[in-house]
């Protein structure tokens, strides 16, 4: 599964560029609340459980299990008529709880994705200056 | 709120498939829809005065008001949000409205055509909403649609409570029996278990006759004050409750997928449900007939939940024992045919067959029928639901 490079034109702004930025350097770095300290995902300027602006953006293991899953069959836009089908996943981080991923699992036959299968990110280089956290099945799984 | 404000006239547009009314005049649709409203209602436009829509309506006062003959604006109001979020809040605005005294007669109003390029099922693929932070999350991964996005929140549900595939096609299969008695919906061919687990898949666990239709028309419904109703040729049906929000932590739980867990497996609406009872005064067991967003069969399910039919995960169980079906069932859902199978117009006809079984009109009458829930898409963040009695 590549996924279309067109659907990986990133517009980071002020608030998000840190998570692409970190990705760029093969770092899976989530924003937590430097006051409450709960992760939240997307990144956004306040935190919703205490209200606090402060957060940093500590370093993840890129390991987590799949939360929730579909297998797509129905291309949504034409262009992805070549990638069906595909599995997208919302990943669950062990060292980020409360924050979740959206992302695909690379390399697995659609009918193995489940509900609770350990993965590991997997950097994918979708356009030359994008790099993805996708995952693949972990050892561990 | 609570029954200071009536629904006295309901029209529509004729129902026509994905772009077959894209050329016609969209002015004339209004006014079409409007003029059947208002001869139900024994009103003339020379009487509206207000205007309130949802989902980033293009069509506004600037434009109506002088083509419809309308002689003054004293009301106009959208609430947030794209999708089928905003259909009750709309009817709760002009509620709010007449009942402040800030307009007399308000029209709702929703229009859908669309060109083959801009549908909804695509509504995260396009090149222009590329330039956005937040879908940065969720696009280069290929889930775009709100069917994907639906599937993930219901995935979740079938592993934590055993909710099943067979569950949604009893709701595919109640609504479509339903459409079969009702000579305007779209789709009227008899639809079986079989079929339904037998049609493609679009996305796991969601199959074709679990996705809503896409089409044409567009619909108006004339709120007035209670005291002005009364005067007027049809029976009134009186806003009894209208919620508009949600917890905010559900925020924009499609796109994010990221709602505190409990959130997750819900459709986002037991905060409206729990403000709309005490409203209203009444519990759910008071309910007649509910006609619940049916962008997918799933959240029908979820809904259920949400609004206290039955408990937590036990959504799928309620379906399976004929709860929703009419005219035996517990609780007869969506007795016009929904969006599933009559047509699509982002909920306001959910709106008008809430309106029709309280005056004893629907296709598929609920006996004596006297409450009725009404509930608007399950979205991000605000979606939206109403009470509504005879």
């Amino acid at each position: 599964m590549t996924m279309l490079a067109d659907l990986a034109v990133l517009s980071p702004d002020a608030t998000t560029a840190p998570f692409w930025d970190a990705c760029r350097r093969r770092e899976l770095r989530l924003q937590r609340c430097a006051d409450c300290g709960a992760f939240r995902q997307p990144p956004s300027p306040g935190c919703p459980h205490c209200g606090s602006a402060r957060s940093d953006w500590p370093l993840l293991s890129g390991r987590g299990a799949v939360f929730s899953y579909t297998i797509v069959h129905h291309a949504a836009v034409p262009p992805l008529a070549a990638e069906v089908p595909y599995n997208i996943v919302v990943v669950e981080l062990d060292d980020a709880p409360g924050a979740r991923l959206i992302s695909n699992v690379l390399d697995v036959d659609p009918a193995d994705v489940a509900v609770g299968m350990r993965v590991a990110v997997a950097w994918d280089e979708a356009r030359p200056d994008v790099v993805l956290p996708r995952f693949r099945r972990a050892e561990d799984g | 709120m609570k029954d200071g404000a009536c629904i006295v006239g309901v029209g529509t547009t004729r129902y026509g498939k994905r772009g077959e009314l894209f050329d016609e005049n969209p002015v004339a649709q209004v006014r079409e829809a409007l003029d059947a409203a208002l001869a139900e209602a024994g009103l003339s436009r020379r009487d509206v005065d207000g205007f309130a829509t949802y989902s980033v309506e293009k069509l506004d006062p600037s434009v109506l008001a002088p083509a419809l003959g309308i002689p003054a604006v004293n009301y106009s109001s959208m609430v947030h949000g794209g999708g089928g979020g905003g259909t009750c809040g709309a009817v709760a605005n002009a509620a709010a409205a007449v009942i402040a005294g800030q307009a007399d007669v308000v029209m709702v109003y929703k229009f859908i055509t669309q060109p083959p390029h801009a549908r909804f099922g695509a509504a995260y693929g396009s090149a222009q909403v590329a330039a956005d932070p937040l879908s940065d999350f969720h696009r280069p991964f290929g889930l775009i649609s709100p069917a994907q996005f639906f599937s993930l929140l219901f995935r979740r549900h079938m592993h934590r409570y055993g909710t099943t595939p067979l569950h949604l096609a009893e709701v595919a299969v109640s609504t479509r029996r339903n459409a079969m008695r009702n000579p305007k919906a779209l789709k009227r061919d008899p639809l079986t278990v079989e079929q339904h687990q037998a049609a493609r898949m679009i996305a796991d666990p969601f199959r074709l006759f679990d996705c809503c239709q896409e089409t044409d028309g567009g619909a108006v419904i004339l709120v007035t004050s209670a005291e002005r109703a009364r005067d007027l040729k049809q029976k009134p049906v009186h806003i009894m409750a209208g919620a508009m929000g949600g917890d905010s932590l559900w925020g924009q739980g499609l796109t994010s997928q990221n709602q505190p867990e409990d959130l997750y497996v819900s459709a986002g609406h037991a905060h409206m449900a729990k403000r709309l009872y005490a409203q209203a005064g009444i519990t759910p067991d008071d309910v007649d007939v509910a006609l619940l967003y049916d962008h997918f069969t799933g959240m029908v399910i979820l809904q259920l939940e949400d609004y206290g039919f039955c408990k937590r995960g036990e959504g799928g169980d309620f379906v399976a024992s004929g709860a929703i079906r009419w005219p035996d069932g517990r609780l007869p859902v969506n007795t016009h045919g929904g969006n599933l199978s009559e047509i699509y117009l982002l909920g306001l006809t959910h709106v008008i067959e809430a309106v029709r079984q309280l005056r004893g009109e629907s296709t598929s009458q609920v006996e004596d029928a006297e409450i009725a829930l009404v509930t608007a898409g399950p979205s991000n963040l605000p979606s939206s639901s109403m009470l509504l009695r005879r």
